[in-house]
């Protein structure tokens, strides 16, 4: 673990709203080593992404965040605030879900990928110009050198996405931050950038955050998965344990929720029921109201600890699944 | 670009055209007779008749018009009834008075509201915030007319800085005249200031929101990176509207501030032209006020393509 290039623990976001303090995350643990890639998988509000801004100081100005953080063995929240920005964008990149939304309309591709550049190597502008084109060449901008002056609007979503890559590996970050990268584009699309982030992991030898609630994503291209549900980690271990093996009724039905391709047009497979409010977590398990095994009374009052269940891979839960999928 | 620009100017021609038309028609309702009031006490029938003759005023009103219209193709906006000098260049002489008023007061204003509106909306909820919402408020609903009184009463009564009123050309003497327009611009200033400032404030509260400002700050950039050149650029998009409303109504004339401050600008001729019946006069200055307001409203649009390269002039 020594070797993380980010790791949190006891990582606590809670958000000041007008119904009171809402708790979006409640404590989760996980790291990332150089090289590898973790993937953070939930439902929508689980508290994957926030985990994340908050880990990196971009979390929204109404939040509180406690906890360790440690990025690249430096103690980030123990940093000035001003050491923290120029961690981000030097040593973290950062791409988000939605690139019709995460790209500034008024200024040209290229200076959007140029100014970390600037701000962070120190380069000239024209120099900074010059590596944009690499930069946009090399997630693969057809005639880069020409593109460099156009403006987001003159691009599809896909390629938009590739000119967010460009900006987030400007400085050859140690850490890519990727927040649901795929969801707002189509699926070849999708399963292009998904290639093209792994591509560029291998050739960088940067570290991966993925955060995502495609499950055929992370089996592709994940080493260790931590599942989350109303903002703590239920299961986390090497994916293939997970996938295979999934302890907590949680994962088993995430996992049996995926369409099947060629299954048929039956009814699909979903998880009855709504997570918890942030604002309302129950006192034990926060699965127990939808939980199918649904134990007993201890689950719907005592909290289970997150436990080992072969090497690296962990359960939070009274009663962890047998590999043939049967509870107890 | 260029086509651009010819196009929208023949539509403005049009436009003018129809603004020729309304005030010419209004001016037919309006009661009272302009040549009875420009006789005054010299009134006998014959130069009475002499000089609607001479106005063209007996003859039927399409003729009129389609005079009026022909003559000031050529430049010739008519004769004033009441001076007998040429509408053209009363109207112009008074331009250069409305103009230095109107961008000085801008100016003024945006001086006061880019900072304001900027911190405001960065610290919203802060004290600065608070204090510039109670600035806006008192901006907006005490009356300019009060202010300028107040003015005059402090700053050329009781401090003794500022004279209390006239105009001094640019050309002639530029510290006299910057010392002439500061408390009427600074008035009017003052009110445009107050709206400007919410209106900025909620437009870079809008764009603080947007996920491209989060990228940029997750690219590490300084905060006042972030705000000038992703925050400010996007949120003065829709403010360059309201600074060219609130331009192109002072162009229009201020019309309390300008018979306040004795600033002889186009407001202060319209009110002339309208006592004393003056209708070539009157004509004119709408005239020129109308074809000032098209334009502002053109190079709002050039602008607009500079700041925004989604919008494309063709």
């Amino acid at each position: 673990m020594s070797d993380a290039v980010l790791a949190v623990s006891g990582l606590t976001v809670t958000i000041g709203t007008r119904r009171g303090p809402a708790r979006a995350v409640a404590g989760v643990d996980w790291s990332v080593q150089a090289g590898q890639t973790l993937a953070l998988v939930g439902e929508s509000g689980s508290g994957k992404s926030m985990s994340v801004l908050a880990a990196t100081g971009l979390a929204p100005r109404a939040a509180r965040v406690t906890g360790s953080v440690r990025l690249l063995g430096s103690d980030f929240t123990a940093l000035p605030a001003d050491r923290r920005r120029r961690m981000r964008g030097r040593h973290v990149g950062f791409v988000f879900q939605d690139p019709m939304t995460s790209l500034n309309p008024v200024l040209s591709v290229g200076r959007q990928v140029a100014e970390a550049g600037e701000e962070h190597l120190g380069l000239t502008r024209r120099a900074a110009r010059t590596r944009a084109i690499e930069l946009l060449d090399l997630v693969g901008i057809p005639s880069a050198a020409q593109r460099v002056d156009a403006y987001p609007h003159q691009f599809s979503g896909g390629m938009r996405q590739r000119v967010v890559i460009a900006m987030a590996l400007a400085c050859e970050p140690d850490l890519l931050i990727a927040d649901e990268p795929t969801t707002a584009l189509d699926v070849t699309t999708q399963a292009q950038i998904v290639e093209l982030v792994a591509d560029l992991q291998q050739r960088l030898g940067t570290a991966v955050v993925w955060i995502t609630h495609d499950l055929g994503v992370v089996a592709g291209i994940a080493d260790t998965v931590a599942v989350m549900y109303a903002g703590r980690i239920v299961e986390q271990g090497p994916v293939e344990a997970v996938f295979d093996r999934p302890g907590h009724p949680y994962t088993s039905a995430l996992l049996a929720a995926r369409p099947e391709p060629g299954a048929g047009g039956g009814d699909l497979v979903t998880i009855a029921g709504a997570p918890p409010s942030p604002h309302d977590l129950p006192a034990g398990c926060a699965f127990w109201p939808r939980c199918p095994v649904r134990g007993d009374a201890r689950c719907e009052h005592e909290l289970p600890p997150l436990v080992p269940v072969a090497g690296a891979h962990h359960v939070r839960t009274f009663y962890p699944q047998r590999p043939d999928g049967e509870g107890r | 670009m260029a086509r651009f620009v010819i196009r929208r100017l023949l539509q403005s021609c049009v436009v003018l055209l129809g603004v020729t038309l309304v005030v010419f028609l209004l001016l037919q309702l309006v009661p009272g007779d302009p040549v009875r009031v420009a006789l005054g006490t010299r009134f006998d029938p014959q130069t009475y008749e002499a000089l609607r003759a001479r106005a063209g005023l007996d003859q039927p009103l399409v003729v009129q018009y389609f005079d009026y219209l022909r003559r000031a193709l050529t430049g010739d906006l008519g004769v004033s009834f009441r001076s007998g000098r040429p509408v053209t260049a009363i109207v112009l002489e008074r331009l250069p008075a409305t103009l230095s008023l109107a961008v000085t007061a801008v100016l003024f204003a945006l001086v006061i509201a880019l900072p304001l509106g900027i911190v405001s909306a960065m610290r919203s909820g802060s004290f600065v915030d608070h204090a510039a919402r109670v600035f806006s408020q008192f901006g907006v609903s005490v009356p300019d007319f009060w202010m300028g009184i107040m003015g005059i009463l402090l700053f050329a009564g009781v401090l003794g800085w500022l004279p209390p009123s006239g105009y001094v050309a640019l050309t002639e003497d530029p510290a006299r005249w910057a010392s002439h327009v500061a408390l009427p611009a600074a008035t009017v200033g003052l009110v445009t200031a107050s709206i400007l400032t919410r209106f900025i404030r909620s437009s870079m509260l809008e764009v603080l929101s947007e996920d491209y400002v989060r990228t940029a700050e997750a690219k590490g950039l300084r905060t006042r990176v972030v705000v000038l050149r992703h925050v400010l650029r996007n949120a003065l998009i829709p403010v360059v509207t309201v600074v060219a409303v609130q331009l192109a109504s002072l162009l229009g004339g201020v019309i309390v501030i300008e018979v306040l401050f004795a600033w002889p600008g186009i407001g202060r001729l319209t009110f002339d032209a309208v006592q004393a019946r003056d209708y070539p006069v009157l004509q004119g200055a709408v005239l020129l006020v109308a074809a000032l307001f098209l334009l502002v409203n053109l190079l709002v649009d050039i602008l607009y393509a500079r700041l925004d390269p989604r919008i494309t002039v063709k």
